[in-house]
């Protein structure tokens, strides 16, 4: 009755042992730590690797998991036609299931082992931000995080980490200004996930609304009910209710008005407004009694085509690239957001010159990437990349929906965060899709 | 070698002892050490040769294995804590994650005050002990489904006082941590012993090991400890226990509060790894990832830990590299990991029930049988009858 | 007073759909003491069985029914091959077990479904309902889902209060050996408990599914609020489990609406840990069946 695990200690020794036969067995051998950054890490001559994290598996996969297949259906697509520099592009994502603690096991894999150039598109803002820190010590270009967040514009902080879509304090300056001049006597009612995204938004709301707000609600991500929360604005009088909710919740908030018999005049940040998506959902939910897309008429912001917009070349072109490399499922906008991403990645590969170092990389960004002469693709407003900035895009338009697409009732509004004024985007179009759909940056002088 | 230090921390020669001639206390200790039979020999042995294998890996694999080891390192600390609670006494936990939670913000609180990282570590593992009073405390009075019950909302509840407190505590979002950088001794040391600086990565995997290492060698000592003895007693048979004598409430609290503190350096380790604490790293699914672990690798033992541990760790990657390579999209291959895992979890459930550590425990010893008598120590087979002994009357 | 109104309502569509799930754990846990994690996942699967039956045209009630049978099927067959293997052995063993077959029902739900959002039409309104001018909390459907539950109830209650199989049922589980000796066939009555079980886990399944978004995850807060409001309720007791559940969804709604949603989780924890310290053994339960 004695003594067991004293023989478990130098039985934890053997195992070690063995264990530690099968790592060096597995292990890539050598280190390459890379001094200060200016290196080829993941660069050959035939071939550049590039590596993200996203939620592939758990509550996060609907619809985030799509995005890394649209981006690399579009890489593919470029691959096909001879690569960037005569490089093929060499695409890994993980999954990380939303938690940051695998973000990071993930991102160990892809820097350490798999020794990939740049970390591309990386989604979520606690999950991107736990490895923010390790990317930037070791020198690794973090471009296009897949989030709003305001964490990927510290250049000073984090030189190597770059944002992409609009942020969500702008998103919420815009929409708020708008809602101010249109509605000015509406009591505003705010539904805000209790996260980065419902604060920096209600921040950029404030900025241009505030004195018409009378109610806030918040909810948790994972909540199951958020009927309280609606019953809540209701109670305090909101007969116009801004929602910065993922798409889930946003069809949620719909199901609680309804239930509650309560019809504010909506709007929704560009997150959680999917017209396909929501609008599909919540139509088939009132199946029996058919009436119109439960979402007509919602206020909502834009910088991306939906892939409803058949006629906009861009989405012509993403079809094509979905139907030659895709994986047989629909063009969804989580695709269409991938692959946007993917073209701004693969222009900003171009303006490094064809002999990219990772601190070339975000040069060019940093010289190349912001303003109207930017890096110009698919989104609608610019990007404001410069020395001193990180961060996405500039602006948002504001749209409404209508027949189960958004129509755009503003010009395209450009912001900055803090007091920044608002002005209409110059009424330059944005270019169309270049001749076989891939970009033709020319680098500039480094 | 910072493993090695914490073995030699046994009394030297030169400190003087509170009592007796310091030279033969001395000798005693160095005879009980030497004699392969004592258990604190055993230990301190196991603790030595695991120390020069871990150091001999994390400067010899690749830094992403190194990476690896440092995430190892904290399940190992928490599922040696989690099995002495549930394999020694007998208590689910499905709320091991939440304590966890605890050492975690505590450290990441700690750090920007500028504490050593480890001050800080140990405070996160006072706090979570704390905790662990207070939910042992409860815990004590329930039994089976309603202690997993009661654990599982904890598991499901603590996070949201993250949310709640959000401007200390950086709500969703979580509070960034600091990593400490290897200081300037532990870089000279390194680079006197191997001719290189150490990186953080490797400084990292350094901090987990020796965390590690001292949670199961003191935990090796508690199992073979009177207190071990007594926690076995309590979970084959409470009656009894009572009956001689024991204060069962009082033994079951301690198991938990010593459980509890092995969480929260777990969290601490966990939060210099992660460099990250946030509530959406410490949801149930980390609670159930750790008594898989410990299930995995064999309730009650140590051994086990280590092994379900690596189980975690190591087997994810692998199946959804092996999935990838057989052909299936990059998603599908991502789904394969929790589907090989739940099917291990059954298929261990059913075929070796008593872990990896038993399936080892088994071979080694059909190997010694076929060896044939006197080669192999006697005492080993006493232990593996002890071992599935302990095995086949778990009850909670 | 009309938020107070809505949250008493909307807190009983929600503990009604809790206390579906906890019908279920009480009927697994009464037929074969043993807490089913996998609950949640098998319900799961079978919604997901019965959503691709309605895309394929198929009436909703058609597609309840195929629902119901493909969990009694799915219910028997998990009983049969991976709980029979550890039923006899420590307790623990089952649990685990049932946990594992939970992460891979839905690791393999999402391989074979995949993992995107889908929607799950209801057979009756989601429109609150209005008296007069006061509009009330509560739709058809809602009405519907606490309506099926409370049968779902008595039929429990009578089945192992009045009917022999019931008895045989609970004896089984009670002591085998002795159940054995008097004759009941006490393995086929086990895989007949985990069957049952699993038809209320699916009906429970699809009570959460209608009128709302199903995706491979869309069971998991339920598992923990479902098994709280069963231990609650003492695990043992049908109605027990259904006042449980309406008590924890009225709990939370009022916590949400007033404290704010962040404090739900907290709120069950607290609420558990409570009625536990006074009752170890629930709301409902009875002490005497802890210890053998």
């Amino acid at each position: 009755m004695r003594v067991r695990p004293g023989a478990a200690a130098t039985r934890i020794a053997a195992v070690a042992a063995v264990l530690a036969m099968v790592l060096a067995g597995c292990g890539a051998g050598g280190r390459s730590e890379d001094p200060g950054g200016a290196s080829d890490v993941g660069v050959t001559p035939t071939s550049i690797k590039v590596g993200a994290h996203f939620p592939l598996t758990g509550v996060a996969a609907p619809g985030y998991s799509e995005i890394p297949t649209g981006t690399r259906a579009y890489f593919d697509w470029v691959n096909a036609n001879g690569g960037v520099n005569g490089r093929q592009i060499e695409y890994i994502f993980r999954d990380d299931a939303y938690t940051p603690t695998q973000t990071t096991q993930v991102v160990n894999e892809l820097v350490l082992r798999d020794q990939v150039f740049a970390v591309t598109g990386g989604l979520g803002t606690a999950t991107h931000g736990a490895v923010l820190d390790f990317l930037n010590s070791e020198g690794v270009p973090d471009l296009f995080a897949s989030s709003g967040s305001l964490l990927w514009n510290q250049p000073e902080q984090n030189p190597m980490t770059f944002g992409w879509q609009p942020d969500y304090e702008v998103e919420g300056k815009i929409l708020g200004q708008y809602i101010a001049q249109t509605y000015p006597n509406a009591r505003v009612g705010l539904l805000l996930q209790d996260d980065d995204f419902g604060r920096d938004g209600e921040v950029g709301v404030r900025r241009t609304l505030n004195t018409q707000i009378v109610s806030v609600a918040r909810y948790t991500s994972g909540a199951t009910d958020i009927t309280p929360q609606v019953s809540q604005l209701q109670a305090q009088g909101a007969d116009l209710v801004i929602g910065f909710t993922v798409p889930s919740y946003t069809a949620r908030s719909q199901l609680a008005a309804q239930q509650l018999n309560y019809r504010p005049q909506w709007a929704y940040s560009n997150v959680g407004s999917d017209p396909t998506l929501v609008g599909g959902l919540l139509q088939r939910l009132s199946q029996g009694q058919s009436g119109p897309n439960p979402l007509e008429g919602v206020l909502t912001t834009k910088y991306l085509p939906g892939p409803e917009e058949t006629n906009d070349p861009w989405v012509q072109l993403f079809s094509q690239v979905w139907a030659a490399h895709g994986d047989g499922g629909p063009l969804t906008s989580f695709r269409i957001y991938g692959m946007s991403e993917a073209y701004t990645f693969v222009q900003a590969l171009q303006a490094a010159g064809p002999a990219p170092t990772r601190q070339g990389l975000v040069d060019a960004v940093e010289r190349q990437g912001g303003g109207p002469d930017g890096f110009r693709g698919p989104a609608y407003p610019p990007f404001r990349y410069g020395p001193d900035s990180h961060a996405g895009m500039a602006g948002v338009a504001v749209a409404r929906l209508q027949g189960g697409s958004t129509v755009p009732l503003t010009p395209v509004r450009l912001t900055d965060n803090g007091d920044a004024p608002i002005t209409d985007a110059p009424a330059q179009e944005r270019p169309a899709p270049p001749p076989q759909g891939i970009p033709t940056v020319v680098p500039t002088g480094s | 070698m910072t493993d090695t230090e914490a073995a030699a921390d046994v009394p030297t020669p030169g400190r003087p002892q509170p009592s007796g001639p310091p030279a033969s206390r001395w000798s005693a200790l160095v005879a009980r050490v030497r004699r392969p039979g004592t258990p604190l020999g055993r230990h301190l042995r196991g603790l030595v040769i695991g120390a020069v294998i871990v150091i001999a890996l994390l400067e010899l694999v690749s830094p992403f294995r190194v990476s690896q080891i440092t995430t190892l390192s904290y399940y190992v600390v928490a599922c040696a804590g989690l099995t002495l609670l549930t394999g020694i006494n007998g208590q689910i936990s499905l709320g091991h994650g939440a304590l966890m939670a605890v050492g975690g913000y505590t450290t990441a609180l700690l750090l920007p005050a500028g504490l050593p990282f480890l001050v800080a570590i140990l405070t996160g593992a006072v706090a979570a002990g704390i905790v662990g009073i207070i939910v042992g405390a409860a815990a004590a009075k329930l039994h089976g489904p309603y202690l997993a019950g009661a654990t599982l909302a904890l598991a499901v509840g603590l996070p949201g006082l993250a949310l709640a407190f959000a401007d200390t505590l950086g709500g969703e979002q979580g509070l960034t941590v600091d990593v400490p950088r290897p200081p300037a001794w532990f870089a000279d040391a390194h680079f006197f012993l191997f001719g290189s600086d150490p990186s953080t990565t490797q400084y990292l995997a350094y901090i987990g090991a020796l965390v590690a290492g001292l949670v199961l060698f003191l935990l090796a000592n508690l199992h073979t400890s009177r207190y071990g003895r007594v926690w076995r007693a309590v979970r084959d048979d409470e009656v009894a226990a009572e009956l001689a004598g024991l204060r069962l409430g009082r033994l079951r609290v301690l198991a938990f509060v010593v459980s509890a503190v092995c969480a929260g350096l777990a969290g601490g380790v966990l939060a210099l790894a992660t460099r990250l604490v946030a509530p959406s790293g410490f949801t149930i699914v980390l609670s159930l990832s750790l008594i898989a672990a410990v299930v995995i690798g064999g309730l009650g033992s140590l051994t086990g830990a280590v092994l379900g541990s690596a189980v975690i760790v190591f087997l994810p990657p692998l199946v959804t590299g092996l999935g990838a390579r057989a052909g299936l999209s990059d998603v599908q291959a991502a789904e394969l990991a929790p589907l090989t895992y739940g099917l291990v979890l059954v298929l261990v459930m059913i075929f070796a029930a008593d872990g990896a550590a038993g399936l080892v425990r088994r071979l080694g010893g059909r190997l010694r049988r076929r060896q044939g008598p006197g080669t192999g120590p006697p005492r080993s087979g006493h232990d593996a009858a002890q071992e599935s002994d302990d095995a086949a009357r778990r009850t909670s | 007073m009309q938020q107070f109104l809505d949250l008493t309502l909307s807190g009983l569509s929600q503990g009604a759909i809790y206390a579906a799930f906890a019908l279920a754990l009480v009927l697994i846990w009464r037929s074969t003491r043993v807490v089913n994690f996998a609950q949640g996942a098998m319900g799961m699967f079978t919604t997901y069985l019965a959503l691709l039956a309605v895309d394929a045209g198929w009436s909703y009630w058609a597609a309840l029914l195929l629902a119901l049978g493909s969990g009694l099927l799915l219910g028997a067959f998990i009983e049969r091959v991976v709980i029979r293997p550890v039923e006899n052995g420590p307790e623990l063993n089952p649990v685990i077990v049932t946990l594992g077959v939970f992460i891979a029902l839905q690791a393999l739900a999402s391989l074979l479904f995949g993992a995107q959002y889908r929607s799950f039409p209801a057979p009756f309104g989601l429109t609150g309902l209005q008296a007069g001018s006061v509009n009330l909390a509560i739709t058809p459907y809602g009405l519907f889902t606490i309506g099926a539950v409370l049968v779902t109830m008595i039929a429990l209650v009578a089945l192992f209060r009045f009917t022999d199989l019931g008895l045989r049922l609970r004896a089984s589980a009670f002591n085998g050996e002795v159940s054995r000796l008097l004759g009941v066939p006490v393995g086929r009555m086990l895989t007949l408990g985990w069957a049952l079980a699993a038809v209320v886990g699916s009906l429970s399944g699809l009570l959460i599914a209608g009128g709302e978004l199903v995706w491979p995850a869309y069971m998991d807060p339920l598992i923990v609020y479902g098994f709280v409001a069963a231990v609650l309720g003492g695990l043992d007791s049908p109605a027990g489990a259904v006042i449980g559940g309406v008590a924890i969804g009225l709990a939370l709604s009022y916590v949400s609406g007033y404290a704010g949603s962040e404090f739900a989780g907290l709120a069950a924890l607290l609420i558990l840990v409570a009625v536990l310290l006074v009752r170890p053994a629930g709301l409902f339960g009875r002490a005497t069946v802890r210890k053998v």
